[in-house]
């Protein structure tokens, strides 16, 4: 019960319009907002095709699954201010939902966070669903559960994989947004000094906030891994002998 | 009981050290204070420079104070589904050792 209680609090007393990432409606020409919602379904149709799976094999995977979608729905709306830059903006959450849950299942869950967020919240747009699923959800997801499991291979710790993973999920997904915007709207401009220019505006106020989203999915696994390494292992995130290696 | 006073301490200090934290962060910084997003600094201004204006979304909550309420509502319901999807993890895994305490 506290910890329902602490978390509403928190997230209430953050409460403020977000102003962030997502590529707002109508900045993107018909054909390449089209153009991205057909990169973005199929896999969110394999991502619910996962979910039913794991429905039917597991059905202790659900709370997790409950956790990491107000997790991605509320870090993903939720605006951080980064004094350096002066602006706003926010995490994804979509490497630590993929790490625990499989990058389908985090394309889903980002999917459903970005529509949420485009109809009631004014963030993001319909229009650039697609573009926005492609880039915090597809990428985002792919490039956290890469990193992760490629350094886990490798025989790095839990924190240093979760770490670099995070970091990695938020500058893969801003840079896929730089992508989205330059070949979206640059017209008979070459497409790479637009890409660069909207990069490097990008880089003050992310690259800081790609360190905060590797410290809060480094933190989050070494949490979980601590109060339910048996989930862990069942979600093929760690192994049986480093469970009873840490007991 | 000790526990008790140390979890209080502990809660009080991280209180103490929030205030001056936003303090050095809203008046202490070198940066320019617009605290826009970056949809707006960056995404918006940059396509406005190449001719794509943004579109008011579909259902608009306007200028006023209702979508600091819209947030409001999303920050409690996300706030509590987290809060319950972690006490269920966290119950599950209790049960499951006094299940296996039992036996």
């Amino acid at each position: 019960m506290k910890s329902i209680f602490i978390l509403t609090t928190i997230f209430l007393l953050f409460a403020a319009p977000a102003h962030a990432m997502h590529i707002s409606e109508g900045i993107l020409p018909f054909e390449w907002a089209a153009f991205w919602y057909a990169a973005a379904l199929p896999f969110v149709a394999l991502g619910i095709r996962r979910i039913n799976v794991l429905a039917r094999e597991d059905l202790s995977s659900k709370p997790l699954a409950g956790l990491m979608a107000a997790v991605v729905f509320v870090i993903s709306c939720m605006p951080i201010p980064v004094p350096t830059a002066g602006t706003c903006s926010h995490p994804c959450g979509t490497g630590i939902a993929a790490i625990l849950l499989g990058p389908l299942v985090s394309v889903v869950i980002s999917a459903v966070a970005l529509l949420i967020q485009a109809l009631f919240l004014a963030h993001g747009g319909l229009s650039t669903l697609g573009a926005n699923i492609v880039s915090m959800g597809v990428v985002g997801s792919f490039t956290g559960w890469l990193v992760f499991r490629f350094l886990r291979g490798c025989g790095a710790n839990l924190a240093v994989a979760g770490f670099l993973a995070g970091l990695l999920t938020d500058w893969a997904t801003y840079l896929t947004t730089s992508v989205e915007l330059a070949s979206g709207i640059r017209g008979n401009e070459p497409f790479l000094p637009l890409f660069t220019k909207i990069l490097m505006a990008f880089v003050p106020t992310q690259l800081p906030l790609g360190i905060l989203e590797g410290a809060m999915t480094a933190g989050m696994v070494v949490l979980l891994s601590r109060k339910r390494p048996d989930l862990l292992v069942r979600m093929g995130v760690i192994k049986v002998d480093e469970v009873s290696s840490h007991a | 009981m000790p526990e008790r006073r140390r979890k209080w301490k502990f809660l009080a200090l991280h209180i103490l050290l929030f205030v001056p934290l936003l303090f050095g962060v809203f008046y202490l910084t070198l940066a320019p204070r617009q605290w826009q997003g970056v949809d707006e600094a960056v995404v918006e201004k940059i396509a406005r420079e190449h001719g794509r204006e943004a579109r008011r979304p579909l259902l608009d909550p306007g200028e006023g104070d209702l979508l600091l309420f819209a947030f409001l509502c999303a920050g409690a319901v996300g706030g509590f589904t987290a809060g319950y999807s972690w006490r269920k993890l966290v119950s599950e895994k209790n049960r499951n050792h006094s299940h296996c305490g039992r036996h």
